[in-house]
């Protein structure tokens, strides 16, 4: 079976997790979250997540605490450079074990 | 009806020489314009192709056929050339190519053997701004000669009726400017001063 | 008694466009005037786009027409030229948009003048290209530009050559809105944008298919490409069937994709594009009382190319004559190649010319259309026609 069953006639999407495939594959830093300085985490109150505001992937979940999908995260470290209180470190993906 | 008859199968060409503002892209339109509305199934009219400037010399063409027209590049024997400023009949280029026996018309206020022009074909003029000045058709400080001389053409190729270019200038012009100008071109038609030449 | 450039804006405003962008440029100026004025005037109920340059008129126009809006657009030479990145993407988008190109030679060096370099330059955008003979055609082929545009989801780009048609006023029919209507009902999207079921449109696309969230196998970037080629070539049935409606509703003919005269028994073909064409037959006149068989073959639609169509039409012919206001530097004509490409193989044994003429303006006669024929001939029946280049018809 082709591609021609899709019905498309150009490049189209629909909104959805995963529609460009497993981006977390593409990962080679990953960001973690020092709660012990993360606001919302800290205060216990829904405040801040600037990290799920500006997350490309919206892989950062607007929860206490904030979580995040690590199999969409791309590693871009966008929000270790947007949290105001430095909650946020990258680390190597070398560093974890699978 | 076309008044004029056909002996060849080509369109009867008109090449007008003018001033840039003089309004000669104008006046081949509405002389193309008339010949429609009288008959001819074939009209076409067009200015010099380019730029153009104010004052500095251009020339515009009409072509007018019993048949629909096919020829679209530029005239190079026309039957008729039309001057609207006299000073323009220095320059040569302005009677190149004018067929023998076809008509020069000149907006001047001089008669045709005055204008000491040479040439095998017959040479009509018209004071057109001496009659447009007369009855105050001026724009812009610019008298506008380019209807009247359609009195003239009119005259010399008996090719349009009076009454369809008074039908496209009714169409074109607004009340007072209409009445203007079909005063000028029933008096350029009257007054044109004609030389045939054998 | 109307020029090119006002048949052309007449022709969008009766196809009842709804969103026109476009920037001026010399001599497609008169139609973004005109259609200026008849929104002002309310006589078209259009948004009229004011833009900064050719890319974004046709980055607009792009955009509105993915929201449903039925556009359109013109230009010339230079903003053709600065318009490419986007006829790619407008073509790739498979969105029916129309353009209006009069035809403009382009620099260097500078020259406002005719010819269909700028046209010829974009063969390969995807666009449907097709050439106006005269004013009426060029007001008719805008009206049906539309109908083939939404039937086939492409893009369509009509071309007509400057000031020799855009500044020319000649007698043109020019059909009521109701025929009009009759003919082009509204557009309908094949694709929307729409906030209540949002989609991505050219995300990008990698090489090899892929399975999206819904587990459904989507086009890779080939795909896609393919899925254009395919139109392309099933446009030209499309293009003929609304050439067909349009011929039994206004009674002009524009059966087929390319327009003939006297080829019925014609030993000898000239080939042309756009107003060239109908110079030519005045040539074909001449060269009949000279008693040669001479036929005319006016190419109207370029993109797709109707290759069996010309052969079937010169197949017959001893000799074809191609003169093309182009040139495929390092090559020949563009058209000329085409020409000789659909002969290829058809079995027929024709000889094969081409002539570069009229660039930049250079006016074409049709006696030295005439001339080049007999010229041409003179060699074939000597055995000593050179084919290896085109010949041009200037003072080098």
């Amino acid at each position: 079976m082709g591609t021609r069953d899709c019905g498309h006639i150009c490049g189209e999407s629909s909104p959805g997790i995963g529609e460009a495939g497993k981006t977390g594959e593409w990962r080679d830093s990953r960001p973690v979250i020092d709660e012990d300085r993360c606001t919302p985490a800290r205060k216990n109150k829904p405040a801040c997540f600037l990290c799920w505001l500006y997350c490309p992937e919206a892989v950062m979940s607007k929860t206490i605490p904030v979580r995040i999908d690590m199999e969409y995260c791309k590693g871009c470290g966008i929000c270790a450079q947007v949290c105001p209180v430095h909650a946020i470190a990258m680390i190597e993906e070398g560093r974890f074990t699978a | 009806m076309p008044v004029r008859w056909f002996s060849e199968a080509r369109p009867y060409e008109i090449r007008w020489h003018g001033r840039g503002g003089q309004g000669a892209v104008t006046a081949a339109k509405t002389l193309a314009q008339a010949a429609h509305l009288n008959g001819y199934r074939g009209a076409t009219a067009s200015p010099s192709f380019g730029a153009e400037r104010r004052g500095a010399p251009v020339s515009a063409s009409t072509r007018i056929s019993p048949e629909p027209i096919l020829v679209v590049s530029q005239i190079e024997a026309p039957d008729v050339v039309v001057v609207l400023d006299q000073t323009l009949l220095r320059d040569s280029d302005v009677i190149s190519g004018l067929r023998n026996g076809g008509w020069l018309v000149v907006n001047s206020a001089q008669t045709p053997g005055q204008l000491g022009i040479e040439g095998e074909f017959n040479v009509a003029t018209a004071d057109a701004t001496g009659i447009c000045r007369e009855l105050g058709l001026i724009v812009s400080g610019l008298i506008v000669v380019n209807t009247a001389m359609l009195g003239a053409i009119a005259r010399v190729s008996e090719l349009v009726e009076l009454a369809s270019i008074d039908e496209v200038i009714r169409n074109r012009f607004s009340n007072r400017s209409a009445e203007l100008n079909l005063a000028a071109v029933e008096k350029t038609y009257r007054t044109t001063v004609i030389e045939r030449r054998p | 008694m109307i020029d090119g450039n006002r048949a052309a804006a007449l022709g969008a405003k009766l196809s009842r466009v709804q969103v026109v962008a476009a920037y001026p440029i010399t001599p497609q100026t008169p139609v973004t005037e005109a259609l200026s004025e008849f929104v002002e005037r309310g006589e078209l109920q259009a948004q009229y786009v004011n833009v900064e340059s050719e890319h974004s008129a046709l980055a607009v126009c792009s955009s509105a027409s993915l929201v449903g809006a039925r556009t359109f657009t013109a230009t010339s030479s230079h903003g053709l030229a600065y318009m490419h990145e986007m006829l790619h993407w407008v073509a790739g988008t498979r969105l029916p948009v129309v353009l209006a190109c009069v035809n403009r030679a382009i620099g260097a060096p500078w020259n406002v003048l005719n010819d269909q370099q700028d046209s010829m330059s974009q063969r390969d955008t995807g666009w449907i290209q097709m050439y106006a003979r005269n004013n009426q055609e060029i007001l008719d082929l805008v009206i049906q530009a539309y109908s083939i545009a939404e039937k086939a989801c492409l893009p369509v780009m009509v071309c007509y050559d400057g000031y020799v048609l855009s500044h020319t006023e000649m007698p043109v029919g020019v059909p009521s809105q109701d025929a009009v209507d009759r003919f082009l009902p509204p557009y309908k999207p094949h694709t929307i944008l729409d906030p209540g079921s949002p989609r991505n449109y050219n995300l990008v696309t990698l090489a090899n298919p892929r399975v999206n969230a819904e587990g459904v196998l989507c086009h890779g970037y080939m795909e896609i490409r393919y899925l254009l080629q395919e139109a392309m070539e099933k446009s030209k049935e499309t293009i003929a069937d609304v050439g067909r409606e349009f011929s039994d509703l206004f009674g002009r003919s524009y059966v087929k994709l390319l327009w003939e005269d006297r080829m019925q028994d014609a030993e000898i073909a000239i080939v042309a594009m756009g107003s060239l064409a109908m110079e030519a037959t005045v040539a074909a006149d001449a060269l009949r009382r000279d008693g040669l068989r001479v036929g005319v073959i006016g190419l109207r639609v370029f993109r797709p190319f109707p290759g069996r169509d010309v052969a079937g039409a010169l197949g017959r012919c001893r000799l074809v004559v191609v003169f093309d206001k182009s040139i495929s530097y390092g090559n020949e004509g563009a058209t000329c190649t085409e020409i000789k490409a659909a002969l290829y193989g058809s079995g027929a044994n024709t000889a094969v010319h081409n002539f570069i003429v009229g660039l930049g303006g250079r006016d074409v006669k049709a006696r030295e259309l005439a001339d080049a024929v007999k010229k041409t001939l003179s060699l074939v029946e000597g055995g000593a026609l050179n084919n290896e280049s085109a010949e041009w018809i200037c003072e080098i």
